[in-house]
This record gives C-alpha cells, sequence and structure tokens, in this order.
C-alpha cells in the first residue's frame, strides 16, 4: 500500500510555533499511534498529514513522492473523525459512498464497494438507515466504512473512540486491530489513550509540546523509556519516581541512595553520572515486592483488589507515595507495615535533564 | 382555564363577527340597505376581477418575495459565515434593515430610490443616458416585491445565518477528505443542513407576506388600477373606501380560509421534517 515520511515537519500559527519539527517514517502497512497528554500536536500533525491545515515547513511525503501541496482529497488518504461526522441526512450507504459519487465511480461499481465494506464491517443490516438511527459503535464502524470504501493508501485516526463507552471502547479496539490485519494497510491513529496504543500499536510515537519524545514499538517504550516524560506518560498505573542521588558508579550499575538512605542498585551503564549527582530513580509497579527482608519499609495507606492484580499504594520511610503491583488477590490491609525490595530490571534512572541512562541488561521482549 | 376562555373569546368573537358580516348586508353609506344577504356578498367578490386579481397579485408578491429573500439569504448566510475583515460591521449593515418600519422604509424607496425625478435609480440611469423609469407605474407591483424583499432578506439571513454556523466543522472536513469543494459541499452538506432553517423561514414569512399593506398604501395605493392590490389593500378598500362592510368581511373570510389552507401545508410538511 503506502509508506509515509515526516521530513521536520513544522506548524506555526501566528507567532506560535505548534509543531516543532517532526520527523518520521512510516513503513507499509505499519500501524503508528501518535499518543501525548491533551495540547500536544498529535491532532494538529494528523490534520497536517491529512491536509486538512496547511504545513509551514518541512516535507511530508506519501510513497517517496511529495504532497505538502496537495488537498486533502488528493492525497489519497481517508479519516475517522472523533465526532463520526456523519452526514445526518443520508443514509449509511450514501455515506459509505458519498466519496465514490463525488468521483463519479459508476452506480453499480459504488453498490458493489460500499456492500463490500458494509460486510467487513457487519453493517449490511443498516445500509438504509440513518446515522441518527444507529448506535455509537454503529456509527464508529459507518465512519470507518466510509474511509474503507475510498480504498485509501493510508487510513488516519483521530481518537475515533473517545466517545464510546468503556465496554464498547474494548470491544472496537480488537476490531480495529483485526481490521488491520485483514486490510493489511497502513494507518496513523492518534489517542490520548495510552492503554489503546499499547495495544494496538506495531510503532508508538509520544508527543510532548510539539516535539516527538520517542518512537518505538510499545515494549519498547514500556521496557526502555528514554526519558521521564515517556516513563511516566506509558505505562498504568503510573511508573514511581523517587529522587535520589548516585553513591557509586561500578560496571554492575549505578548504586544510588534515596532520600531515606536505603541504597539500592539499579543496572544502568553510569555515562557521565558522578558521586553526589541528583538523579531520578524510576521504577515499575510490577517491580516492587513484599519482603519481609527487603530494604525499602513503608505504611500501606490503600489496597486496591482487582481480582487478578493488586495495587498497594505504600507511603515509604521519606514520605513518597509509591504504587505496588502484585499478581493475584494480597491480603495485606490498609495501615499494615510492609517491606519491599526491588527487582533491579524494573529500574530506571534519569539524569537531572530527565534523560534515561542505558539499561545494561537486554530486555528479552524489546528489541 | 379561564385564561384560555379568554384566548378563545379574543380569537372567536371577532372571527364570528366577521363571518356574521360577510352574510350581510352592511354598508356605512346606506344604511337602509341592511338585513340577511345570505350568499350575495360572495357572490359578489367573485364575480368581481378585481378580486382575482388582487388574489393573483397575493400569490406573487408572496412566491416572489420567498424565493428572493431564502436564495439571497442562503447565499448571504453561506457569504458572512466565511472570515473576512469587516465581518461584523457587514453583519449588521444586512441585518439593519429589518429594524426600519415598514410605512418608513416604503417611504424611502419611493422618494429616494425609485422617484422618477429625484430618486438614486433614475439619476443613475440618466448618468449612463438611459431613459428613467417611473417604477410605481411602469412595474407597480415588481417595485412592492422588491420592498418587501428588502425588509424581509434580513430575517431570512439572520436566521439562516445561525443555521448555517451551527454545521459541524468535521462534517464539512469530512467532506473536503471525500474530495467534495465548495459547491459540492454547499448542495450535499450545506442546503440539506438549511433546509429545517429554510421552513422556519418560510412558514415565518408566509404568515406575514400574506398581510402586507403599508408598503402598498404608502407607495401605490394598490395602482394603477388593481395592478398592485393584495388581498389585504382590497379588503381595506372594499371597507373604508367604499364603506362595504359586508363585502370586506367576505373577502376577509376567504382570506382566513387562503392562510389556513397555506398554514396547513407548511406546517405539514415543516412538522415531517422535524421529525427526521
Amino acid at each position: 500500500m503506502a509508506t509515509l515520511t515526516l521530513r521536520d515537519l513544522r506548524k506555526n500559527y501566528g507567532p506560535m510555533e505548534v509543531i516543532k519539527g517532526v520527523s518520521l517514517d512510516v513503513a507499509d502497512r505499519e500501524l503508528v499511534v501518535f499518543v501525548g497528554p491533551s495540547g500536544c500536536g498529535k491532532s494538529t500533525l494528523l490534520r497536517m498529514i491529512a491536509g486538512l491545515e496547511a504545513i509551514t515547513a518541512g516535507e511530508l511525503q506519501i510513497d517517496g513522492q511529495r504532497v505538502n501541496e496537495l488537498g486533502p482529497a488528493d492525497r489519497g488518504l481517508a479519516m475517522v473523525f472523533q465526532s463520526y461526522a456523519l452526514y445526518p441526512h443520508m443514509t449509511v450507504r450514501q455515506n459509505m459512498g458519498f466519496a465514490l459519487r463525488l468521483a463519479r465511480v459508476p452506480r453499480a461499481e459504488r453498490d458493489r464497494k460500499v456492500d463490500e465494506a458494509a460486510r467487513i464491517l457487519q453493517l449490511e443490516p443498516y445500509l438504509d438507515r440513518r446515522p441518527k438511527d444507529l448506535s455509537g459503535g454503529q456509527r464508529q464502524r459507518v465512519a470507518i466504512g466510509r474511509a474503507i470504501v475510498r480504498q485509501p493508501r493510508v487510513f488516519l485516526f483521530d481518537e475515533p473512540l473517545s466517545n464510546l463507552d468503556a465496554a464498547l471502547r474494548g470491544q472496537m479496539r480488537i476490531e480495529l486491530s483485526r481490521l488491520h490485519e485483514e486490510l493489511n494497510a497502513t494507518m496513523i491513529y492518534v489517542t490520548h489513550d495510552q492503554v489503546e496504543a499499547m495495544t494496538l500499536a506495531d510503532k508508538i510515537v509520544v508527543l510532548q509540546a510539539g516535539r516527538v519524545e520517542q518512537v518505538g514499538s510499545p515494549l519498547d517504550l514500556y521496557h526502555r523509556p528514554e526519558n521521564l516524560f515517556v516513563a511516566g506518560f506509558i505505562g498504568s498505573p503510573q511508573m514511581n519516581m523517587l529522587p535520589a542521588t548516585v553513591q557509586e558508579a561500578g560496571p554492575s550499575g549505578l548504586a544510588v541512595a534515596l532520600a531515606s538512605g536505603t541504597r539500592i542498585v539499579a543496572p544502568v551503564a553510569a555515562g557521565s553520572a558522578n558521586q553526589g549527582d541528583s538523579v531520578t530513580l524510576g521504577i515499575r509497579p510490577e517491580g516492587l515486592r513484599l519482603d519481609p527482608d527487603g530494604p525499602i519499609g513503608g505504611e500501606v495507606r490503600l489496597a486496591e483488589r482487582l481480582g487478578g492484580l493488586t495495587l498497594l499504594h505504600v507511603t515509604i520511610e521519606d514520605g513518597r507515595q509509591v504504587t505496588v503491583q502484585i499478581e493475584g488477590s494480597d491480603l495485606t490491609r490498609p495501615h499494615e507495615t510492609v517491606r519491599l525490595s526491588v527487582n533491579p530490571v524494573a529500574c530506571h534512572v534519569f539524569d537531572q535533564s530527565g534523560r534515561a541512562f542505558t539499561h545494561l541488561l537486554k530486555h528479552s521482549l524489546a528489541a | 382555564m379561564p385564561s384560555v376562555i379568554v384566548l378563545l373569546a379574543w380569537m372567536i368573537v371577532p372571527l364570528v363577527m366577521t363571518v356574521w358580516f360577510s352574510f350581510q348586508y352592511y354598508n356605512l353609506v346606506n344604511p337602509e340597505a341592511a338585513g340577511f344577504a345570505g350568499l350575495d356578498n360572495y357572490e359578489f367578490l367573485v364575480t368581481d376581477p378585481d378580486f382575482w386579481a388582487a388574489l393573483t397579485n397575493t400569490v406573487i408578491l408572496l412566491g416572489s418575495v420567498l424565493v428572493i429573500t431564502v436564495g439571497f439569504g442562503t447565499l448571504l448566510a453561506v457569504l458572512f459565515d466565511q472570515p473576512f475583515p469587516g465581518r461584523n460591521i457587514a453583519r449588521l449593515l444586512a441585518i439593519s434593515p429589518f429594524f426600519v418600519m415598514p410605512t418608513v422604509s416604503a417611504l424611502v424607496w419611493k422618494n429616494l430610490l425609485m422617484h422618477p425625478i429625484y430618486g438614486v435609480l433614475s439619476v443613475a440611469m440618466r448618468a449612463v443616458g438611459l431613459e428613467p423609469v417611473d417604477w410605481f407605474a411602469q412595474y407597480p407591483l415588481a417595485s412592492v416585491i422588491a420592498i418587501v424583499s428588502w425588509e424581509w432578506l434580513p430575517f431570512a439571513l439572520l436566521i439562516l445565518l445561525t443555521a448555517v454556523q451551527s454545521l459541524d466543522h468535521e462534517q464539512r472536513e469530512a467532506a473536503r477528505m471525500d474530495g467534495a469543494g465548495a459547491i459540492a459541499q454547499f448542495f450535499f452538506l450545506t442546503l440539506p443542513h438549511l433546509s429545517r432553517a429554510i421552513g422556519v423561514v418560510v412558514m415565518i414569512e408566509t404568515i406575514f407576506l400574506l398581510t402586507v399593506f403599508a408598503e402598498i398604501f404608502v407607495t401605490t395605493s394598490g395602482g394603477p388600477g388593481n395592478a398592485s392590490t393584495n388581498l389585504a389593500f382590497l379588503i381595506y378598500a372594499r371597507a373604508l373606501l367604499q364603506y362595504d362592510i359586508g363585502g370586506a368581511s367576505a373577502g376577509g373570510v376567504v382570506a382566513i380560509v387562503l392562510a389556513n389552507i397555506v398554514a396547513f401545508f407548511l406546517v405539514r410538511s415543516i412538522a415531517r421534517r422535524l421529525e427526521v
């Protein structure tokens, strides 16, 4: 189908720069997710790719050809909007066939393509209904159908699931994955929901304030975040961030001391770290374990028992709050005193500018 | 409940009296000729060529003004929806005619714009060497239509502009992605979106346009002959120029029936549209 290349894309609104130079390669048939907090520029970037926003500087290529100057309809892209943006006075069939009708595709061929898309999306019984007679999930599917019918080179999704309830969102997520496989299409997907990003993406692009923070596979980002922002943004519950000072840099890692004096050795390359430097120690919630001989002591404040998982919110000795994720049902009760040990693999150290020290252990799943 | 009775009386009493008078010989200058007239007033009315001319004029006036105001109103609404410098002032100017009293605007048109000697139009035509036109003598009905359209265009514009502004911008972007240019967007997106607002404009304007009076009274007084007499003016002329209350009442009953027929179809079509 298609590859997409962004070369130092920039967007200004007056004097304000909202996209500050984004470069990215999207391979054929890849599902790339742009993720970031609200206002990070992810939707603007998608709209620039779609042609709905002018590109201030930089180059956008589809299949190696510059398309900056092409209008939205001529780029061969299709977009699914957050509000679905279905045409309310047209039936489902007319909605899905609208682009073909404008392109003067003969009626028979148009109907064939619409029927084909309706079959893929299980929309056949609804073809003669109007959008207002459909449920949220069905409208969503019509919006996707409208994109499929055009056989675009690249599909663009702008937070397509954010108007659905939680159960339906989970279902549509699976459906989108299936669709990506069935259509074999290049897709770009924007969301602020990191769970959606993790489950759908071949490649995640984390954006913040108009800049790319990190690009990588979901597990790459999870296990090897390059900076504090990505470490904090990816993963739920959030990574525990504790201030610490460097005690010693050795070949097996960096020994750091927490504010309470507890010493922890993280398996990261020391790089330019010197003794006494302030750093941030990041520990994934599943990297902490209840252990009577563990180095960190604290008091349980709250226990969230989810059945298969238990989340303990623990106030540790230096007054910080950490989250501990335990497999299965744990019966530790609030206000109990516990001791925690740390799994070094789940430890990350960030310097004062927020950059991560390189991990020494290769993670088996991350590239 | 008492308020409903008051309201009912308020409506019923004049209606019943009109109907009653329409079956009476009742002429203010000839009190001798009184008594029950049966259908004589109606017979006199429908055999009067003035009546049919007035009915035709009413329909032409209504239809033309509707077409002009809705047509230009839609175009202007789409235009005023686009951002351009001075948009707010332009909007204000476009809407201001609505605040001018019908009598005043008719006088302004009559004496400042369309006057064959002093009028702006005649001056302009003379300036390019054309023979000026005595608008109210030569094109009386068209002139009235122009004035009434000028008065009602702002109303149509106002309603349609708010409707255009409520069009979902993502829908418009979706249409752009689907390859719809400005014209296709107008016909496939804007116009269907406006259909309900257009229905409301047509209904409200119809109610008021059936009773246009001041503009005619001030400019042409229904003439020359009956060329610009509509039903409302005919009733006025019957009652207060010919003092024939019975005949005027018969005309009034016809006007009521006509208005109800129009209202019936309009309300039905709009109600159907509201369901969709």
